[in-house]
């Protein structure tokens, strides 16, 4: 009976950690595919263009990343599987060796860190507000009494709650079931702004019917490394996506691809984000770090 | 796979631990915060189910009436709102509705989501307690009538008590869903159970040890409703009339 209880047990010890050990290079190279973990609504950075394609700015990089890979390891021919992750399943997904490599809109920070491994950051995002334009809303401290919508399970209503108990500044918050919910909170009067990542506020203000009618104003409330991830302690395969990534930094190739999704107009819909790299990012461009969000709070 | 339960003595906004766990005026714990949804979650869903046990009862005595209009009527409203998805009826309420008429903006979303749920819900009593009735020979009635009785008062003092307590084991399962269903009330901003599982296990990334904790309070809560109506349902029971067993 003992015996039983034991077995049963490193079973489920065995499912729930899934010690994957084999280095993903040698994986690749035995299999000549890869999987990588794409989101279907991650702004310019990551999302589904139908026809099952996918495309973005980390989707692309992820893709000539993946092709210096299969030229280091002189395979033919490497097929790339495209999985769908979402913010909730993306990091078990790296883990237990699912996704090999998550280009989407994931945040580098500490907590992550114990868990998975991040690339060098290839976007800098920074959390502002999208308003009316004719609300006359320039700042944060101007929404006092006011609603102030965001989605549900991302992690900008944490920053507004820090800036709230900071200048105690009293709003209330509503919670939009996705980005669209949220703009719409915002389009129709329920919400006088709307907190997130300027990349996505950028991209649902350009699908607006009316784009002149919102602007994106305010503080940055946070700024977050984004980054894409693979799973931890397999240094071979981090190196050789750094060392990619850094000659797309160096050789000035990564602006172009930068310019293609952010700044063209991009399908379903055809019409451009408009949203030039930002500072930061040309600063994480400059200088290729993987320093955790942590390290730019200090600032 | 190492759980983590300290998670909900953390403070919601710097992540440090909090003695005691409960916070106080100046500091809230994800533990404050569960409560404080599930506490949304009863409130919809017990407010829902008063609205729902109310028209329900009015609707399904409409459609077992002589009267043909009114059976109308209460098919109508029956087939309307069971038909259609109560998320879908939820996003009706509190997005298209306001846009028609402008006043209802002013109603809190809490409100909508109550009216919403509890409407899709009478459409479901509604047919059990039309079920009710119709379970009772049609001598009954037609006695009643005979004995004098106005039709109000055949329901009241023949039908309805019958009918009632046949309809408990079923009225007990939509109680019990009403609990379930109130989950939806996250999507018009509710900040009940589901979106403190969806918004905590994001901000903690503590997921399982999260989702674990909403699903046991879901499940406690529609147990104990179980076992109140139970209760109810043994207390009300006439020896001889309608057979419960143990």
């Amino acid at each position: 009976m003992k015996k039983t209880w034991i077995l049963v047990a490193s079973f489920l010890a065995g499912i729930l950690t899934s010690p994957l050990q084999a280095s993903t290079l040698d994986k690749i190279k035995n299999t000549a595919s890869v999987t990588m973990g794409v989101r279907e609504s991650s702004g310019g950075l990551s999302f589904a263009m139908g026809d099952g394609k996918y495309g973005g700015f980390h989707v692309e990089l992820c893709e000539r990343v993946l092709h210096d890979i299969q030229k280091q390891l002189g395979l033919p021919k490497l097929e790339i599987k495209y999985q769908v992750v979402t913010s909730q399943n993306r990091i078990p997904l790296v883990q237990n060796g699912t996704v090999d490599i998550e280009c989407g809109s994931t945040t580098n920070n500490l907590a992550r860190q114990k868990d998975v491994a991040f690339a060098v950051t290839t976007f800098v995002e920074e959390v502002r507000m999208a308003v009316r334009a004719d609300s006359g809303i320039t700042s944060i401290n101007q929404l006092n009494g006011r609603n102030v919508a965001t989605t549900t399970g991302t992690t900008s209503v944490q920053h507004l709650r820090k800036h709230e108990r900071a200048t105690g500044i009293d709003f209330k918050e509503v919670y939009g079931k996705d980005h669209a919910d949220s703009f719409l909170l915002l389009a129709t009067g329920r919400a006088d702004a709307f907190v997130m990542d300027s990349q996505i506020l950028a991209g649902n203000i350009a699908k607006a019917k009316n784009p002149a009618e919102f602007k994106i104003v305010g503080e940055v409330l946070s700024v977050e490394p984004i980054a894409i991830m693979m799973r931890k302690d397999d240094p071979a395969f981090k190196k050789a996506v750094d060392d990619s990534l850094k000659a797309m930094m160096r050789s000035g190739e990564i602006a172009k691809i930068y310019d293609k999704w952010f700044l063209q107009p991009i399908p379903p819909a055809n019409v451009a984000i408009g949203l030039p790299a930002s500072e930061a990012t040309r600063a994480a461009w400059a200088n290729p770090n993987d320093k955790p969000m942590e390290d730019y709070a200090k600032k | 796979m190492d759980l983590d339960w300290r998670v909900f003595c953390r403070d919601t906004i710097d992540g440090e631990f909090v003695r005691g766990c409960l916070g106080d005026a100046e500091r809230i714990t994800y533990l404050d915060w569960l409560l404080s949804a599930w506490g949304w979650t009863l409130s919809v869903a017990a407010l829902a189910w008063i609205v729902a046990i109310a028209a329900g009862a009015v609707v399904g005595v409409l459609r077992t009436t002589p009267h043909r209009p009114l059976v109308i009527l209460g098919n109508a409203w029956t087939e309307l709102f069971r038909n259609i998805p109560v998320l879908v009826q939820v996003f009706l309420w509190y997005h298209v509705i306001p846009a028609l008429f402008p006043l209802l903006r002013a109603i809190p979303s809490f409100l909508l989501v109550v009216v919403a749920l509890g409407l899709y819900t009478s459409a479901r009593i509604s047919e059990q307690v039309r079920a009710g009735i119709q379970s009772i020979p049609q001598g009954q009635r037609l006695a009643a009538l005979a004995l004098g009785f106005t039709l109000p008062q055949v329901y009241r003092h023949v039908l309805l008590p019958q009918a009632w307590r046949i309809v408990l084991p079923p009225l007990t399962s939509e109680s019990m869903n009403i609990i379930k269903n109130s989950s939806v009330a996250f999507a018009v901003s509710i900040p009940e159970l589901t979106l403190f599982a969806l918004q905590a296990q994001e901000e903690t990334a503590r997921g399982i040890e999260i989702y674990l904790i909403v699903t046991g309070l879901y499940f406690f809560s529609a147990l104990l409703v179980n076992r109140i109506l139970h209760i109810v349902e043994m207390r009300l029971r006439i020896p001889g009339l309608i057979v419960v067993t143990k």
